[in-house]
């Protein structure tokens, strides 16, 4: 499967301190990759040095194009959706506007009337919702927003940073279930952020565990699940 | 009875005036938290330019679409030269920014058209008619057409459109807006420039009755500040209302309040304000802010 994404020797900070000491890892076309560890770790950091969020040295390829040096808004229209962490929705504005964001780099009209039906069908409380204030909704319901205006995008890249936070466990559940749909029937790629390790290596082919700042164990997500050292002294369970 | 409705009418004349430029204000205060004292220099300097073109044998109602996209354009401008290298900075040196723009437009404008005030024409009449009774004139029925329209078409601009979905989302929350493929510093400037549009108009409404010159705004834009607080500054909905609230309290004020006129009509505008911020802060259309301690 060809690279997607592509990080190499990625260092960034902000400020005075450094969150990544030199970062390399790939996703590729379609595949589902997780990236775990603890608080601090820089999970979040790697993400956000993708889509221009933080400044950041080494390497960083999409699709073979260098990012580096690229604002946000432009390495977005390359393909790339980033749901970022406390997801991003802008409350002040109803359910439709957010989802009409989405939208807003496309300019395929019946595309994106198409893509609103198939969105509903993942998430058909969002039809319900539609016309109210995207601060009313529940935590669960705002994750479901969040990926369903990420959707819109059309994006071949979804990084995901931790979807599950505050939600119940069913919740977190049905969310990972539409994930997977998504990654499946859509052949969007996923760069998963999460805290809750056991789920995330259920759903991914491969993952990275982050410590300090470097990638400290990587490989195939149903060989990571079955080491023991592994788990204990990283993923916590 | 006629002559109260008569001042009202023309105080709601007056207030779509105070309505275009609170506007104006709230605009560039969504956008970045920041009252832009240089509005109502902004918008004088478009009334001479309007001036200009008049003067210069342009049909009134070209000159007026002109000066608007020339206002649009300076706006842009204003903010990409002037406001965006300090757009980071406190706020404190943003408000001494366009307190200095202020000064400067006003300088400006001093020295290419002079101090002398000039007469700016007007293409409505004074002749009056007589709706239920009451007489209006042409003038102030006519300012209060086109400050409708204007705010009408940015009411429609801000809330139909996906560029004003934009510039709405880029306000609340720039961080998610640039996630969506917003380019939130355009939004900005495309926010200054539509702010100097709507100011312009209310510089050029305002300009047959005040009489054309450096200082003329200066009134107005006290009176468009009261129109922002009350209204709740960050409602462009309220800023309308308000708008048109103070200029019939205003009118009212001066026709009924035995004293109250010329000058002294200032005075209201600053009452509106202190009991508005003393009695209730966050105006009568304002979310108000909720902080957590």
């Amino acid at each position: 499967m060809s690279t997607l994404l592509a990080l190499e020797g990625v260092r960034a900070g902000y400020g005075q301190t450094r969150a990544l000491h030199g970062v390399s890892m790939s996703v590729g076309e379609g595949d589902i990759v997780a990236l775990l560890g603890a608080n601090g770790a820089g999970k979040t950091t790697t993400l956000r040095a993708v889509t221009g969020g933080v400044r950041w040295e080494g390497s960083i390829h999409f699709a073979g194009r260098s990012l580096s040096r690229m604002s946000t808004e432009s390495v977005v229209r390359l393909g790339i959706a980033h749901v970022p962490e406390g997801r991003g929705i802008i409350t002040q504005l109803t359910v439709d506007e957010n989802l009409r964001l989405g939208a807003y780099l496309r300019r395929d009209r019946q595309g994106v009337r198409a893509d609103y039906e198939r969105v509903f069908d993942y998430f058909p409380i969002l039809r319900e919702r539609r016309e109210l204030s995207a601060g009313a909704l529940s935590g669960g319901e705002q994750q479901m927003l969040a990926l369903a205006r990420a959707l819109l995008m059309r994006p071949r890249l979804l990084l995901l940073d931790e979807p599950s936070l505050g939600l119940a466990p069913l919740v977190v559940r049905s969310l990972f279930e539409i994930i997977r749909t998504i990654n499946e029937k859509e052949g969007v790629a996923v760069l998963l952020v999460e805290q809750n390790a056991r789920i995330a290596l259920e759903l991914s082919s491969h993952a990275y565990v982050l410590e300090v700042g470097r990638v400290a164990v990587e490989g195939p997500s149903a060989q990571l699940k079955e080491e023991e050292s592994v788990r204990r002294s990283y993923l916590g369970y | 009875m006629q002559d109260f409705l008569q001042q009202v009418v023309s105080g709601i004349a007056t207030g779509g005036i105070f309505a275009s430029l609170a506007l104006a204000l709230v605009l560039i205060y969504n956008a970045m938290g920041l009252v832009n004292f240089a509005q109502g220099e902004m918008a004088m300097l478009a009334t001479f330019t309007a001036l200009s073109l008049i003067q210069r044998g342009v049909d009134y109602w070209i000159a007026l679409p002109v000066t608007l996209v020339l206002a649009f354009v300076g706006g842009v401008v204003i903010q990409r030269v002037v406001i965006r290298p300090v757009e980071r900075a406190p706020v404190l040196t943003l408000v001494i920014v366009t307190l200095g723009l202020a000064t400067l437009i006003n300088g400006l404008a001093g020295f290419l058209f002079g101090y002398v005030p000039r007469s700016f024409p007007s293409p409505f009449s004074v002749q009056t008619v007589s709706i239920l009774g009451a007489f209006a004139s042409y003038q102030d029925l006519g300012v209060i057409v086109v400050s409708a329209i204007v705010l009408v078409l940015m009411y429609v601009l801000l809330q139909r459109t996906p560029i004003g979905l934009a510039m709405r989302a880029a306000a609340h929350q720039p961080e998610a807006s640039r996630l969506l493929g917003i380019r939130v510093s355009w939004m900005l400037a495309l926010g200054w420039g539509l702010a100097s549009a709507v100011g312009a108009v209310s510089g050029i409404m305002a300009a047959p009755a005040l009489l054309l010159e450096p200082n003329m705004m200066q009134t107005v834009i006290i009176y468009a500040f009261a129109a922002a607080v009350l209204g709740g500054i960050e409602s462009p909905l309220g800023a309308v209302l308000g708008g048109l609230i103070v200029g019939v309290t205003v009118n009212l004020a001066g026709a009924y309040v035995p004293g109250v006129g010329g000058d002294l009509q200032l005075a209201v505008a600053f009452a509106i304000i202190i009991a508005v911020l003393v009695l209730k802060p966050n105006g009568l259309m304002g979310r108000g802010s909720v902080r957590r301690a």
